[in-house]
């Protein structure tokens, strides 16, 4: 009723009487106001969706709509029940997940197509009288028009087009580059498949069907450890969150559970209230310090020389003074330490060589299958050297004996561990172990011991088929590696744990500053909770300790705990690094979506972090030379000449790591030449290369025929987030106003690299075009040409997994997508379709040849045991063996569209796999086309089952995927038991007849199926743990020995030193300079170290209003409070920090929280908001990647080498960038910039 | 024009002040309120908040009595003509200094103060300036009526004032020849009417004058009886 009308009751009394003696009235006025608060709450419905972004959390929400509105988002409560006595999986979620609804309608949604009005301006021009390729052609061709819009790149501009008008420009871009350069210069980045598979499938497919080139992100975000491929041959397994309920010790080392593993802080809190014990390492007083029992607090970047510390007094305690027994067992039995090391002579001096193998025997033991690959161990019992199951040879080329049990082929075989028997060795010799200590940057502490320490070690001499050889078990060079004295003598071993040898508590006490008590005590209550329950110790990891340069040492030095203590594959124990949301749950049924391997195989992949290394030219600007990380004990080789690109030339020429571009001519010519010649394709492009007349592109990066030409970046903020060395990739490959401070080796006269062409003029702006696909105005794309806007998190299809949870569940369309935008897999829909209209006449059925490096888990990956570089005619060139394949894949450009849109025959001809086994998937694709309809259009689609939209896509994910789909989860299992010999199917059988479709996660979030694809199992009895399979079903990991491989014996490790884990100080990247750092204003040198923050997910979140209210309200950067004296500052005042890769504004927090001589800057903050000016630079402020550079290391190029192969995302080269100092120092002029560009003339 | 600014303008001022107030508390209740800025900055606030309202109170009450009642009422109680024009010129006038003096400290502070600036609106920056030129214009009166003690000019006012409100078509020449600064406050006055319903003044009408007398700490409203 009326308002008004309500409150005009002045005749009548509303008094309905008092009480409590006339303080209390009732009254009958009217309520209805109290409508409006009911109404604020009241809506028209809910839809299950959750949030995209790189974030392990996986949290599935519940949407709220009114009137066509997205409102707000709570919590879903209704995971699948846990079993009895583990807590649920509720509740999950947190405060940033809960503010995504403001970006739906906020200002910074990107809600129409944009374009720099430079570019289409010129475009439109040209387009009046030509077709749209011609047009981009003589764009491009125009070296004024084409500087118009490159060098404007992020300095505004942009108007609002039409979807035609972008995807045309796109298309016509695309088919230019195809035909011009090659399809393998068009590039894509966007990572992390599991936060919305589909999305990220879209752009691939549509990449993979035009030959253009994926790139991964796992590694280049060091997000991938690769300890763990060469530990495990796995790229990343870890048990889920609620497995840290099993677990007797925590150790939480590196990670900041309560504040980036919100959702799964609870199983932490209910692990401690059930009595689990816990110890917290972390530099700075993180939040999750709280929770610990103990928190130990090392200098930041010596975690390995802690973790060495507390093996030290594992093996000293627990192996050698005492042996225990499960632990015994257990290095017996899953790891390599029985296994035998030949011992090599160099300069008269003995070092650890390459395990021995069958190969190396007289008569190679009566191995005929691969003995080069067949490590070689002694029977306990007879004292003759076997040949265990389970190593990679039995893995290829024969069935049934890839199986972890104690057998060598038929016969029964235990193992020795140890040599150290009087009765079980021929001789104790000297052996050379290389020590790093003894040379650190002034910021470490380092310790006078010599650079090559030898130690005494039991050996056999073995007669060998090129001679006598000393062995050595692995176990007892290990114990030698960490200094542990056996009553052997010699030198530079330990007898008490205070004895100033390396990796005694005493020793890393100088080093990390943690008192060597609670060193020993930590290291004890670990391995005693690991002896009582077989193995229910854990660490939980962070990325902190994976982002140094020599990030492999700490994670050996924490594997090599959980290994001595019998940890890995045990629930409640293991190694629990939770870097990135890496678990693609189904990705055996998602990667022939996602790279059209339905149509065309292989497709073309790239590992980022060298692709970027070498296109942003961070090269030609490198300091850190091979003299200073190469290994005093190296074998013979020009080791310390070649630089660190030239390492990676070569890794790519012996087809170790990938090529993008690979070949200097386009190799659709390149086809039609090898077709004109009358040859097959791979042994012309051979002859073509070792003649010289084709040239791969990774040898000159910088000649314009090997630029890449465009760049899709989707589903990620390249720019504004991960793209280390920022100020690099704004000045070389975008060719715009950059903050690079520092000059090039050229510049610097310093030596340059052997293999890589050296340009004096380094190209500016190799990028033709770089389209964003985003619905926030994020820094990515405001330094974009176009800019599409896509659909939010709430208003697409979409499925989502974690390895947090075993659970997969959806994004779903809780409303139309607003404004313009549409769902990625329209949008790139839309790009087919457009590309296929233009390209008639232009491009038609072609012939590409796809450089293929010699990849992991495939039957190549025993290509190399020795390594031979070709193009120094140490061998011939055989194309998958000495050098990357060189695979023909025929294109059909004009029916993209229609292969885009339809699955493609090659399903039902060769069938589905993953990690080495394969099966058939006949039944699977007829189902789909039941459910999905079949194409009914002429052309080379009918009759194919439909993938038309999102859900479609869904659903082809889904039923192809083992752990989706019961019934190929058993066909799964059945091909890997044929390998093992061992009937695994049991892990699937009871749930053959289970088939999840779209629609029953739209339900609830369901459990996945038990698949091989995976080392855990989903079970009613134990939680998903990694390597659970391997221990309790005896699969071997997929490393060469088919253990758990910690020592690593390719030549370049033993080169770099890092056969064994050992300690390496943080590398001196020399960024600051007297050219830099030139005035005497008050400032303070600090290491700049990126953790991630609590008011966003990576830059996600950093710009959004609710978010920045909650914090500071733009970027900030930690000092501890003397740090902050010394420069004159406190707190909240604006700072700059800066070295020779650029500089940064931040406002300064002044705490406690820090150390001394450390700087914490939240990474990915963006610098859209509130970021003002460089004095330095007088460019915007930067982001926190302004600061740092690209340094890669040779050992993660190693390939054709069992787990040490390449596989996209799974090992490759780095993105280290914590070894980085920044100067700091309080700004004068807070200058926001806020002028134009350019002034107008 | 007389008769239009003086005999119509007044009509359509009050029109627009009654319906416009009912409808907008009919349509948009959560716009009804005093839009207050405590919250952002106290600064200035107190002090010239209590000035401006107190006086603004004293001069609305001073306006109420003494333009609308009868003028035969005071004749009727003996309140000679020239006495009352004399306390509403000083009670007038200091209450008008105060609110002056108030709202210029409160309009400062709405301009000067970037928070209470940023959250401003056109509405909220125009009536404060508005009102500080009626309060102006009302003590530019003052000295004219204290040249003519003999509050012939007052009773025009006031009878044009009763005329208005009895419907009387000849209203406006009670005042057709006051001075022009009496015009030009009744203007200005009438045009505040106007802009009444469309401002923040509107929290005049929901006072919590009842409070005061209000039973009960407790209020209990109940869901018993009604419909």
């Amino acid at each position: 009723m009326s308002h008004l009308l309500d409150r005009l009751n002045f005749l009548k009394s509303n008094s309905l009487g008092r009480f409590s003696d006339g303080h209390g009235h009732t009254t009958n006025e009217s309520r209805d106001w109290e409508d409006a608060y009911r109404n604020r709450w009241r809506h028209d419905k809910i839809v299950r969706s959750t949030h995209g972004v790189n974030c392990t959390g996986s949290c599935s929400w519940k949407i709220y709509v009114k009137s066509g509105i997205v409102t707000w988002e709570t919590q879903q409560t209704d995971y699948p029940r846990t079993r009895t006595d583990l807590p649920n999986h509720e509740p999950r979620g947190c405060q940033r997940g809960a503010s995504y609804s403001w970006y739906l309608y906020s200002a910074n949604r990107v809600k129409t197509p944009l374009i720099r009005s430079s570019m289409l301006k010129a475009y439109r021009g040209l387009r009046k009288d030509n077709s749209p390729i011609e047009a981009w052609t003589k764009l491009q061709a125009d070296p004024i028009l084409r500087a118009s819009f490159v060098k404007t790149r992020g300095m505004g501009g942009f108007v609002r087009a039409s979807w035609d008008e972008s995807t045309e420009i796109i298309a016509a871009a695309n088919a230019y580059t195809a035909k011009t350069y090659g399809p393998d210069r068009v590039f894509g980045f966007s990572p992390i498949p599991a936060m919305s598979m589909v999305s990220y499938a879209a752009g691939s497919r549509y990449l993979s069907l035009l030959g253009g080139t994926c790139m991964s992100f796992y590694d280049w975000y060091c997000d991938l450890p690769p300890a763990s491929p060469m530990t495990w041959g796995e790229q990343t397994d870890v048990p889920e969150s609620a497995d840290w309920y099993n677990s007797g010790f925590l150790m939480i080392w590196g990670s900041n559970v309560p504040q980036t593993r919100t959702p799964d802080a609870h199983f932490y809190t209910e692990a401690r209230y059930r009595g689990t014990k816990s110890a917290v390492v972390s530099p700075d007083y993180s939040e999750a310090c709280k929770f610990g029992d103990i928190w130990l607090a090392p200098k930041q970047g010596t975690d390995a020389a802690l973790a060495m510390a507390m093996g030290h007094v594992i093996l000293r305690e627990y192996h050698l003074d005492r042996q225990a027994e499960y632990f015994e067992e257990y290095a017996r039995k899953y790891t390599d330490m029985p296994m035998l090391v030949r011992l090599d002579e160099k300069d008269g001096r003995l070092v650890p060589g390459r395990m021995l193998r069958a190969d190396d025997f007289k008569g190679k033991l009566k191995e005929k299958n691969n003995p080069e690959w067949k490590t070689i161990g002694f029977d306990r019992t007879s004292g003759d050297p076997v040949v265990p199951n389970g190593s990679v040879g039995f893995r290829w080329g024969e069935k049934g004996k890839w199986n972890l049990q104690e057998k060598a082929g038929k016969d029964d075989a235990s193992l020795r561990l140890s040599l150290i028997m009087e009765e079980n060795h021929d001789d104790v010799v000297g052996v050379d172990f290389p020590y790093f200590g003894g040379e650190a940057s002034e910021n470490f502490t380092k310790c006078e011991h010599p650079d090559v320490l030898t130690r005494n070690i039991p050996v056999r001499k073995l007669e060998l088929e090129d001679g006598d050889a000393y062995v050595a078990t692995v176990f007892d060079l290990f114990c030698a590696n960490y200094s542990l004295d056996r009553g052997l003598d010699g030198d530079w071993t330990a007898k008490s744990f205070d004895d100033d040898v390396p990796f005694t508590p005493a020793w890393a006490e100088k080093i990390t500053g943690v008192p060597r008590d609670q060193i020993i005590t930590v290291a004890r209550e670990f391995a005693t909770n690991a002896e009582k329950t077989n193995g229910k110790s854990m660490i939980i990891i962070g990325a902190a300790m994976n982002h140094w340069y020599h990030m492999d040492m700490n994670y050996r030095g924490v594997i090599n705990m959980l290994v001595m203590c019998g940890c890995v594959g045990q629930s409640g124990g293991g190694w629990s690094h939770y870097v990135g949301q890496e678990k693609l749950r189904p990705q055996t049924g998602w990667a022939p979506l996602a790279f059209a391997l339905d149509w065309a195989r292989p497709p073309r992949h790239m590992n980022s972090t060298s692709a970027w290394y070498a296109h942003t030219d961070q090269w030609r600007y490198e300091t850190l030379q091979s003299k200073e990380i190469v290994s005093p004990t190296a074998p013979d080789g020009d080791w310390q000449d070649a630089s660190l690109i030239d390492y990676n030339i070569r890794a790519e020429r012996m087809g170790w790591l990938p090529s993008a571009p690979s070949l200097r001519t386009n190799p659709l010519e390149l086809a039609k030449a090898a077709k004109a010649a009358g040859e097959e394709i791979p042994a012309y492009v051979a002859g073509q290369l070792t003649s010289g007349k084709l040239e791969m592109s990774c040898e000159d990066p910088d000649a314009p025929e090997n630029w890449p030409r465009n760049l899709f970046v989707w589903r990620s903020n390249l720019l504004g987030s991960s793209g280390k060395g920022h100020e690099y990739f704004l000045k070389h490959l975008l060719g715009t106003d950059h903050g690079v401070m520092g000059k090039d080796l050229g510049e610097e006269g310093r030596q340059k690299p052997i293999e890589a062409t050296w340009h004096d003029e380094a190209p500016e702006g190799k990028l033709d075009l770089l389209v964003t696909i985003d619905f926030r105005m994020s820094t990515t794309a405001v330094y974009s040409d176009i800019v599409l806007p896509t659909a939010s998190w709430y208003e697409k299809d979409d499925l989502n997994t974690s390895d947090m949870h075993p659970f997969i569940h959806p994004l779903q369309a809780a409303v139309d997508p607003a404004y313009e935008s549409k769902s990625d897999w329209e949008i790139f829909k839309a790009i087919a379709k457009k590309f296929s209209e233009v390209v008639p006449g232009y491009l038609g059925d072609e012939t590409d040849i796809v450089n293929l490096p010699i990849l992991h888990d495939t039957p190549a990956e025993i290509a190399q045991d020795h390594v031979k570089d070709w193009k120094k005619g140490e061998c011939e060139l055989i194309p998958g063996k000495t050098a990357p394949a060189f695979a023909t894949v025929q294109r059909d450009y004009p029916n993209l569209y229609k292969r885009f849109t339809a699955l493609g025959p090659l399903m039902e001809k060769v069938g589905n796999g993953g990690k080495g086994i394969s099966w058939n998937t006949e039944v699977e694709v007829q189902h789909l086309k039941d459910l999905n309809g079949v194409v009914t259009e002429e052309g080379p689609t009918k009759g194919l089952a439909k993938i038309d939209t999102g859900i479609d896509a869904a659903e082809v994910i889904l039923m192809l995927a083992p752990e989706t789909n019961g019934e190929v989860a058993v066909k799964a299992w059945e091909a890997l038991s044929q390998n093992t010999g061992i009937d695994h199917t049991h892990l699937a059988k009871p749930k053959e007849d289970e088939k999840i479709r779209f629609r029953d996660v739209a339900a609830q979030p369901r459990k996945i199926i038990s698949s091989p694809t995976w080392s855990g199992i989903e079970s009613e009895h134990v939680c998903y743990n990694a390597g659970y399979t391997n221990v309790h079903e005896l699969i071997p990991w997929r490393t060469l020995s088919g253990r758990q491989q910690l020592y690593q014996d390719h030549l370049w490790m033993r080169a770099f030193g890092e056969g064994f884990c050992t300690w390496r100080p943080p590398v001196d990247l020399k960024t600051i300079t007297a050219d830099v750092n030139g005035e005497g204003e008050p400032h303070v040198v600090l290491n700049f170290i990126t953790p991630h923050q609590k008011w966003g997910i990576h830059s996600t979140y950093s710009d959004n209003l609710l978010m920045l209210t909650l914090n500071r309200g733009g970027p900030c950067i930690w000092i501890s409070e003397n740090d902050a004296k010394t420069a004159g500052i406190v707190d909240n005042d604006w700072v700059e920090a800066f070295n020779t890769n650029g500089a940064l504004t931040a406002r300064a927090v002044v705490s406690q929280r820090v150390k001394d001589g450390m700087t914490l800057m939240y990474h990915a903050q963006e610098k859209i908001v509130n970021t003002p000016g460089s004095e330095k630079t007088g460019k915007r402020g930067g982001i926190h990647n302004s600061v740092t550079r690209v340094v890669v290391k040779p050992t993660h190029m190693i390939g054709a080498y069992a787990q040490q192969s390449y596989g996209f995302n799974y090992y490759g080269t780095v993105g280290s960038n914590r070894d980085e100092f920044v100067v700091i120092r309080k700004m004068k002029n807070v200058d926001w910039l806020d002028r134009p560009a350019k002034e107008e003339a | 024009m007389h008769q239009f600014l003086f005999g119509t303008l007044p009509y359509i001022a009050l029109s627009i002040l009654l319906i416009g107030s009912v409808a907008r508390y009919e349509r948009d209740p959560y716009t009804w309120k005093s839009s207050s800025s405590q919250l952002l900055r106290r600064k200035q606030l107190i002090l010239g908040s209590v000035l401006f309202h107190l006086g603004v109170l004293i001069i609305f009450f001073g306006h109420l009595f003494g333009l609308l009642l009868p003028v035969s009422l005071y004749d009727a109680l003996g309140v000679g003509h020239g006495l009352k024009q004399g306390l509403a010129a000083i009670g007038g006038g200091v209450a008008g200094v105060m609110a002056i003096v108030g709202g210029v400290m409160l309009a400062h502070r709405r301009f000067s103060d970037p928070r209470v600036r940023a959250t401003s609106s056109g509405a909220d920056n125009a009536i404060i300036l508005i009102l500080i030129a009626q309060l102006g214009l009302g003590l530019a009166t003052v000295p004219l009526s204290l040249a003519h003690m003999d509050g012939h000019e007052m009773v025009n006012l006031m009878n044009w004032a009763n005329g208005i409100i009895t419907f009387d078509g000849e209203a406006a020449s009670q005042i057709e020849h006051t001075a022009m600064v009496f015009k030009a406050h009744i203007v200005l006055g009438l045009i505040i009417f106007i802009l009444f319903p469309f401002t923040r003044l509107v929290h005049m009408l929901s006072a919590p004058v009842r409070y005061m007398w209000r039973p009960g700490y407790q209020v209990v409203r109940t869901r018993k009886g009604r419909a």
